[in-house]
């Protein structure tokens, strides 16, 4: 286990970091004293059950909710994020479960849907097509993702691509932080691993990476830090080289729900 | 555009790869449409004789004109996710606005022109506020909208002139320069093509271009494929939604002049009951209903088959009730089609990601590729 202290080691700051903060909608405490870190080229995995608080930690780090208690600190200012608008220009994009996609518009439409490139002025304004197929295209390579053509509708895509064209898009628009809110759940374990390998080649640009998952098998191959959520509270987060797989799955399943998990696990 | 002096396709395109002509084509919502028009085009003209002579050719053009305009609003609309049950209505009420306006209140005609033009833009904006703020279906805010228009129509109309139509705007000064704007006729070649025609085509090209090479048209087709998406990547919802209400308001007004300065008249019944002729012409040019899929050229070539059908059935000398029954077919058919191409858009990415094989188990095949 580490100390929030540690988070700071190393001279620069942390991308993002949390120092005990905590959230209560009206009385009820969704988070409690929460601590962790995001760093450049890391991937921080936040792990938990339904319910554990990982969807409140991630709206209290994309701007969504307001953290009522301890500390929100961008590159070791503190902040206090009004609106997700604000977390996105310091830098935090997040990738929601639903992706914000339209699945009838072809690729380079959502890539660029809500920041499209224009030329000309006055009324001759228009959109730079060539610009943004181009640029889709080059921002999908540079993930390591090549689609033969991005004019097919994103609908047609399986759902580990459309996740991935999503990093990607989070990726081109500024995004230093990137929150990724449970991608490979609705996800069959081929297309997991596609994403997960994405998730990696983002690690890999020096992006720091806050993935949230329930699934230990989907965090242990990509994470660097294992931050483990129960019931609002942490359990306590973890380095690499402190935990080992079973570790991890034993933990996260807590007690007696081990022998029920395991058995589930066994049966492939 | 015509115009422009800017040197389009920058070097980067030249490596994007695209699909074969052939799927990008099939890709376009108003294909089964164009296919449509010219089956009927080929029919007719061999069926009949008058459809082909000059004369023919601008009477079905200029059927399609009027409905056509109408058509490619609606169309836009649709493709925004929204519905608007008030367009014919509104077609009667510009036209009645300006025309009592001009020849009851002494009003300036341009004055009444631009007047029933503010009227008509404010009757889409409310329309668009009250269904982007009350989150109710627009079928139900436009068909009060619609029930509403129709009543006044009807009843201010007889209080005002005590008729149910507008007579005497041939002695209204400007009446004429009004009328070379929007109801006169020009020799092309043979044929003598109304100016409706004229307005057709550029609104078609204006919306066409809106659509496809403009932020607003990437945000309609937005907004009607998934407003949720939509507004969490910071499109303006609302704003986008009224817009296209007032541009079928705005279609309304337009196609209300074209009407009253091309026949001289309105009836205060004018425009009730073709609404749904526009909504049948934007869906079988591939708008589909639930939003998200369309364009405008398919809301015309919708507008030319029905005028095509509409002309080339009296030429045959049928009975023209055979039209709505042909309609009711077309609609069908297009609503068939569409869905059918919607489903296999949507799913196909589905389909992909079942041929995982749970049997593989465990965790992913990703596990030792950390360096």
């Amino acid at each position: 286990m580490t100390s929030p202290t540690e988070a700071t080691a190393g001279g620069k700051p942390a991308l993002v970091e949390a120092r005990g903060v905590g959230k209560f909608y009206g009385n009820v405490p969704a988070l409690t004293d929460v601590s962790t870190a995001v760093r450049a080229g890391r991937v921080t995995c936040v792990l938990g059950d339904n319910g554990a608080g990982k969807s409140t930690l991630i709206k209290i780090l994309s701007g969504v909710h307001r953290h009522d208690r301890g500390e929100l600190l961008v590159d070791g200012a503190a902040v206090s994020f009004s609106g997700p608008r604000e977390a996105l220009d310091a830098g935090i994009a997040t990738v929601h479960q639903d992706l914000a996609m339209v699945p009838l518009m072809p690729i380079w439409r959502n890539f660029f849907l809500g920041s499209e490139l224009s030329r000309g002025r006055g009324p001759l304004r228009r959109l730079d097509v060539a610009a943004m197929r181009a640029t889709t295209r080059a921002e999908l390579l540079r993930m390591g993702i090549d689609l033969r053509d991005v004019d097919q509708p994103v609908g047609t895509l399986s759902g580990g691509e459309r996740q991935s064209v999503a990093i990607a898009r989070a990726v081109h628009l500024g995004a230093r932080v990137l929150i990724l809110d449970e991608p490979t759940a609705a996800l069959g374990v081929r297309q997991a691993g596609v994403v997960l390998r994405y998730v990696a080649r983002a690690r890999e640009l020096g992006l720091g990476v806050v993935f949230i998952t329930h699934n230990p098998h989907h965090a242990y191959p990509v994470g660097d830090r294992f931050l483990l959520l129960s019931r609002g509270r942490s359990l306590g987060e973890y380095g690499r080289e402190e935990i080992d797989r079973a570790e991890l799955t034993r933990l996260m399943a807590g007690g007696s729900e081990l022998d029920e998990l395991a058995h589930e696990l066994d049966r492939g | 555009m015509a115009g422009t002096t800017t040197s389009p396709a920058p070097a980067p395109a030249a490596g994007v790869p695209r699909a074969p002509l052939r799927v990008r084509v099939l890709r376009r919502p108003e294909v089964g449409a164009l296919v449509a028009a010219l089956a009927v085009f080929l029919f007719f003209s061999l069926a009949t004789d008058a459809f082909l002579t000059p004369r023919g050719v601008a009477s079905w053009l200029e059927s399609a004109a009027l409905f056509g305009i109408m058509a490619v609003a609606v169309s836009m609309l649709m493709i925004g996710g929204e519905f608007d049950l008030s367009t014919g209505v509104m077609v009667g009420s510009t036209g009645l606005l300006t025309g009592v306006l001009a020849t009851h209140a002494g009003v300036n005609l341009w004055i009444a022109v631009l007047a029933s033009l503010a009227a008509a833009l404010a009757v889409g904006f409310l329309n668009g506020l009250m269904v982007t703020r009350t989150g109710l279906p627009s079928f139900i805010v436009t068909l009060g909208t619609f029930f509403i228009l129709q009543g006044l129509n009807l009843a201010l109309t007889k209080a005002v002139t005590g008729q149910v139509a507008v007579q005497g705007m041939t002695q209204v000064a400007g009446f004429w320069d009004a009328r070379w704007l929007f109801g006169s006729s020009m020799a092309v070649g043979p044929a003598v093509l109304d100016v409706p025609i004229l307005w057709w085509v550029l609104f078609t090209a204006l919306c066409t271009w809106v659509l496809l090479r403009t932020r607003a048209g990437n945000w309609i087709f937005a907004v009607g494929g998934d407003a949720k998406s939509a507004r969490q990547t910071g499109v303006p919802v609302v704003r986008t939604k009224i817009g296209l209400f007032m541009t079928t308001a705005f279609a309304g007004w337009l196609v209300g002049m074209l009407s009253l300065f091309g026949t001289t008249t309105v009836q205060a019944s004018t425009g009730v009951g073709v609404e749904f002729v526009y909504i049948i012409c934007a869906v079988v040019g591939g708008c589909l209903l639930t939003g998200g899929v369309g364009s405008a050229l398919g809301g015309a070539l919708g507008a030319l088959i029905y005028g095509m059908a509409y002309q080339g059935i009296v030429f045959a000398g049928w009975d023209n009730n055979w039209l709505k029954a042909f309609l009711g077919a077309m609609l069908l058919a297009a609503v068939v089609v569409n869905t059918y191409v919607r489903r296999r858009a949507e799913t196909a990415g589905a389909a992909s990601t079942e041929h995982t094989d749970p049997a593989d188990g465990g965790g992913p095949a990703e596990g030792g590729e950390r360096g």
